[in-house]
């Protein structure tokens, strides 16, 4: 049976992992290809990098992370921030990324999905939906979707424009609740679950892990195929073996 | 030194498996070539790649590499990873494309696959670790335990017409076969240069294979 996978997430800042709570207060946390390593060995299914590297400049030095771990580490690997067009997205996958990972670029030009998706495939394409909840409509709750961290809105309905990037050619949505992000309160699990019943492709849940409950929460609950945590791995507060068996102990299928 | 030929038809990502490669045998030669006398000349022969059927078909042809790959997978140690696999069949569902013909067979889409237990709808792509039924004996699975998990990202599969090509067998909604074995001929469904040990054991026992 297909294993739920646990996905740890590595902010990458100027090609040095960093970690801070909604953006503010960054703190290293140590170079990338050590603790890739680290999260292979500890049973990581896959390992996503998100590139906040704010300078022009310096947004190359994530190719060379990204060769760096792919030498080493011998699980997929997403790479997201910065990809404007399907040259980043080609490029980032020459360097030994397996699936790339776009937001505002998706946003401001949504064929750039389709055309991305058609020269390297659908399962190279993830879609990250940055999402916060908007006033109720007719006793419903809505989610939007927002960008730049939760500062602007886009007018999106979060459930269809999962949809529309899944008619594009994505390949997986990884999942945000802007609400719960950074706040260890556990994701949105009403969020998870209405994306992940509004498409066919997987969702990987992402937002607000405190503990490990709230991993096994995302899977049972929200419907997640994936669940995606940083801090509650980087500082060594729990393992990614210890997150699995406690999601076994709660009946999710894992590899272990 | 024994050299391994990475067939590179200009899709998917090649660099992942050399590296995979260049780290469980770093004394091979690995070579990722579009060159088909590269291919003939090659020890052994890696036919990867990801994409859909008909684009992948269009670009082997473009680069002349068609007999290049059927004289490979008829005389020297070839293993077809993912669409490599489903190319050696003789006709796909996706853009209902014929393939290389070199085995008898058909690739199909999953059908809104279930789970068999609980009945949830499964997604399409199949994406992530699942177990390998090991069918067959085979040496490419020599120390690797049987329903070990592998890497998969896939929306079709491959379905033999002879049965016993069969080597491992993969379940998601209904049993589907994962691997297959003839002969000179190791060729897999999943992605063993991102399935982290069990996946490099495999690519080791490919390299000392002797079929």
């Amino acid at each position: 049976m297909l294993a739920k996978r646990i996905i740890p997430c590595l902010d990458v800042n100027a090609g040095r992992v960093v970690k801070g709570v909604n953006f503010i207060a960054l703190k290293d946390a140590g170079d990338p290809v050590e603790i890739a390593r680290r999260y292979d060995e500890q049973g990581a299914d896959e390992l996503t990098f998100l590139d906040i590297t704010a300078s022009s400049d310096a947004r190359d030095i994530i190719l060379h992370v990204v060769e760096r771990v792919a030498d080493q580490v011998f699980i997929p690997l997403t790479v997201g921030g910065g990809v404007r067009a399907v040259e980043d997205v080609r490029r980032l996958l020459n360097a030994g990324a397996d699936k790339v990972s776009m937001n505002t670029a998706a946003i401001n030009d949504p064929e750039l999905v389709a055309r991305a998706s058609g020269k390297v495939g659908s399962q190279c394409i993830v879609v990250a939906i940055d999402a916060k909840r908007v006033a109720d409509r007719d006793g419903q709750p809505r989610w939007e979707v927002f960008t730049h961290g939760g500062r602007n809105a886009t007018g999106l309905d979060a459930i269809a424009w999962a949809q529309k990037v899944e008619s594009l050619g994505a390949g997986e949505i990884l999942l945000t609740s802007m609400d719960r992000d950074g706040t260890k309160s556990g994701f949105d699990l009403a969020l998870t679950r209405a994306v992940s019943d509004a498409v066919r492709i997987p969702v990987i849940a992402s937002g607000g892990v405190g503990t490990l409950d709230h991993l096994v929460d995302g899977v049972l609950d929200g419907g997640a195929d994936a669940v995606l945590a940083a801090s509650i791995f980087h500082f060594g507060e729990h393992t990614v073996r210890e997150a699995k068996e406690r999601m076994r102990s709660r009946g999710i299928e894992v590899r272990l | 030194m024994t050299r391994v030929v990475i067939i590179d038809y200009g899709m998917g990502n090649l660099r992942s498996v050399a590296k995979a490669i260049g780290h469980i045998a770093p004394a091979a030669d690995v070579v990722v070539s579009s060159d088909p006398r590269d291919v003939a000349a090659a020890d052994r022969v890696v036919f990867p790649g990801q994409g859909a059927m008909p684009d992948c078909m269009r670009e082997l042809d473009l680069r002349q590499l068609r007999s290049a790959v059927i004289d490979a997978a008829a005389n020297k140690p070839f293993l077809g990873i993912c669409i490599g696999l489903q190319m050696l069949f003789e006709h796909s569902e996706e853009g209902d494309h014929p393939g290389l013909g070199v085995l008898d067979g058909e690739v199909r889409r999953f059908d809104n696959p279930v789970d068999p237990e609980s009945g949830a709808r499964l997604k399409v792509p199949h994406m992530g670790w699942n177990g390998v039924r090991q069918t067959a004996k085979h040496p490419l699975w020599a120390g690797i335990p049987d329903e070990e998990r592998f890497y998969f990202v896939h929306s079709y599969y491959v379905v033999p017409r002879n049965a016993d090509l069969t080597a491992g067998e993969t379940c998601y909604g209904a049993p589907f076969t994962s691997a297959i074995a003839r002969d000179n001929i190791f060729a897999v469904q999943f992605h063993p240069e991102k399935s982290a040990h069990a996946g490099l054991r495999l690519l080791a026992n490919f390299i000392d294979w002797t079929p």
